[in-house]
């Protein structure tokens, strides 16, 4: 007997194919089309020419430094640039090492730093070789990942001591003399931005855990206290929590121990993020089957074996998307923290209006903070996507 | 039944009751299993023999009564549970694999973290369950890329991996697609032969015969009938026995 081989039939899939059967199918949907394509140009034709003749982009070029870092001592920039040089690596190790799953990151980082590399060189700016140096490391560990023993391991760890590292060297120490400590209300635009929203994030997501698995214990004291402050929390406004944060926590503290405004600051994000990851990471213990726990209760693992290899790996991973998305949500957040005097990318932009030099220049340095987040979360967006795709997140 | 006592009785059951709510699911069973004996529990649905079995190592908890397996009581003392529980291997209706994790790393996940078993001799002892079920080839896929029949197989592997001294199947064939059905009774009715003791719930009456030392027909929450399957297939005393070997005998 012989098989007839059949081929799936081809569709028509060109971009004239694509155009003629979305765009102009009918002659009402060809009239729509142009009427769109005409308010469109009307209504960015303005705006362009703005861009292009009246703008005073030099507002940004001559502030650019203060737009990423703030007041933090000029002279002590190389720490920055290290801490971005360390991300690189962890970026090219990830990629070679998840492959897939950190491919979309990897892509984004490569991607800008091309683009940083290009801009810079245009302008003629100082810093390309320093991007450059920044593309090379990563591709470099992305080959070492490659080959790595271990490197599930390695990467892992690595990422667990990057963001204490970033702290230290940020802030500096006493005790080590080539890192002087930097005062916290010196840091400042995007460095900080991203500080309060990596420091907040990492250090929301065990917590929430922690209320997420109290809120359904067995001890009333805990659940019950676990259901309290979520609720309380998800009750007032961020901007209260800041405020608290910044005026009430000296007052539970003793007399000696002061947190800069900073640390007060990313206290507050950490206590409020919680508390959301808490009800996100509910959703995902609600989500999986009694059948479960009770095949790892019938080959004897004990409570917390269960919880720690069994139920937590699918729950996290099944509400993957709900965590990024409260990782957007806060890093657009962290704008609030002007209103208690820390110079976010928000607060920086403000302080530029007021020089003498650039007075009513609001819709290029608003513009280009908008630009900031927008390119961030768009690039995070992509590459969280990847992450979900990989890891099989809504595909089973 | 369990008046004298006999050391070769490895689960000791006596005036077992349970209640969901105000239902009275288990009223007063009693049952003794000994070592090596496999045991085939069946009846209409909602008869209780599920949670009878699931009580065996609490997943369910009975109210009243007593139930000893190999000298420790079950109680609220969850010491001897989970000592229990790993003597005790269990096979669901629906295989319950974890889903995030190989074949190789759910059948060695118990033995590395409740036994302590060194890595390589859990994996060692993992391939060599997998080719006793006859599918060593799918040591790293996924459970969601095996078949029914493979994921049912891996699940018995995955509880003979604790090297239990009692095996507890519940229904273990009735969420398989017909065709599948036989290579998992082919890896149960081996088992048997091995020694293994068996508490089946399950209507497979082809089982029942080959391997059955006893057969306990469940209805209402008690035991109706008892007897080997000699006795049951071919002369069963009781109307409700007959009635129910009839309705699943001739379909």
């Amino acid at each position: 007997m012989t098989t007839i081989e059949m081929k799936p039939p081809v569709l028509a899939v060109g971009p004239l194919a694509w155009l003629r059967k979305n765009l102009f199918s009918t002659w009402y949907n060809a009239a729509l089309t142009l009427l769109a394509i005409w308010l469109l140009y009307a209504l960015f034709k303005p705006a362009l020419e703005w861009a292009t003749t009246e703008a005073r982009w030099g507002v940004i070029e001559a502030n650019l430094t203060l737009f990423m870092i703030g007041l933090y001592p000029r002279e002590q920039i190389g720490r920055v640039w290290l801490t971005i040089f360390l991300l690189s690596a962890l970026i090219g190790l990830s990629w070679g090492v998840w492959k897939n799953a950190a491919r979309g990151f990897a892509l984004m980082a490569l991607g800008a730093g091309a683009a940083f590399i290009l801009i810079a060189l245009y302008f003629q700016w100082n810093v390309w070789d320093e991007w450059l140096l920044a593309v090379g490391i990563l591709l470099l560990f992305y080959v070492i990942g490659l080959y790595l023993p271990r490197g599930n391991l390695i990467a892992t760890l690595a990422w667990f001591l990057y963001f204490p590292f970033v702290f230290l060297l940020i802030a500096g120490t006493k005790y080590i003399a080539t890192l002087p400590p930097v005062a916290s209300n010196l840091w400042g635009g995007l460095l900080l931005t991203l500080l309060l929203t990596i420091v907040g994030n990492f250090g929301a997501l065990p917590l929430g855990i922690l209320l997420a698995l109290g809120r359904r214990s067995k001890l009333p004291i805990i659940r019950y206290f676990s259901i309290g402050y979520i609720e309380l929390i998800r009750g007032v406004p961020l901007v209260t929590i800041l405020y608290m944060a910044a005026i009430l926590l000296p007052l539970f503290l003793p007399i000696d121990v002061r947190p800069e405004q900073v640390i007060r600051a990313m206290i507050g994000f950490i206590l409020f993020e919680a508390a959301y990851q808490a009800e996100n990471v509910r959703g995902g213990l609600q989500a999986i089957d009694r059948g479960q726990y009770e095949a790892a209760h019938a080959l004897g693992l004990s409570g917390t074996q269960t919880m720690l290899f069994i139920i937590l790996p699918q729950a996290l991973r099944a509400v993957v998307p709900a965590l990024f998305n409260s990782f957007i949500s806060l890093f657009k957040d962290t704008s609030l923290v002007a209103i208690i005097g820390l110079f976010d990318v928000v607060r920086i932009a403000r302080t530029i209006l007021a020089q003498p030099d650039w007075l009513g220049t609001h819709r290029e340095v608003f513009l280009f903070a908008f630009f900031i987040y927008w390119g961030f979360n768009l690039a995070f967006t992509y590459g969280s996507r990847r992450v979900e795709q990989a890891l099989g997140v809504g595909t089973r | 039944m369990s008046e004298h006592k006999n050391p070769e009785e490895i689960i000791i059951c006596r005036d077992v009751h349970k209640w969901f709510g105000d239902f009275h699911v288990l009223k007063g069973i009693n049952l003794s299993v000994e070592k090596g004996e496999v045991v085939v529990i069946f009846g209409p649905s909602g008869s209780g023999k599920s949670t009878f079995i699931r009580c065996i190592n609490r997943l369910e908890q009975h109210q009243k009564g007593q139930i000893i397996v190999d000298g420790l009581e079950l109680g609220n003392d969850i010491r001897n549970v989970e000592k229990i529980r790993q003597e005790v291997g269990m096979v669901f209706q629906q295989f319950n694999l974890f889903p995030h994790l190989t074949v190789i790393q759910n059948i060695t996940l118990a033995p590395a973290w409740v036994r302590r078993t060194p890595k390589e001799q859990s994996r060692e002892l993992a391939m060599q369950l997998l080719n006793r079920v006859g599918i060593p080839e799918q040591a790293d896929k996924y459970p969601a890329q095996l078949s029914g029949g493979q994921q049912q197989r891996v699940a018995i592997a995955r509880a003979l991996a604790m090297q239990p001294r009692i095996m507890l199947f519940d229904e273990p064939t009735s969420a398989l697609d017909p065709e599948m059905i036989k290579e998992v009774l082919d890896v149960m009715i081996e088992l048997a032969k091995s020694g293994m003791t068996i508490v089946a719930v399950t209507h497979e009456m082809g089982f029942a015969r080959a391997v059955a030392n006893r057969m306990i027909f469940f209805d209402k929450g008690e035991i109706v009938e008892q007897g080997t399957p000699e006795q049951i297939f071919n002369k069963p005393q009781n109307d409700r026995t007959k009635l129910f070997l009839s309705q699943i005998l001739h379909h």
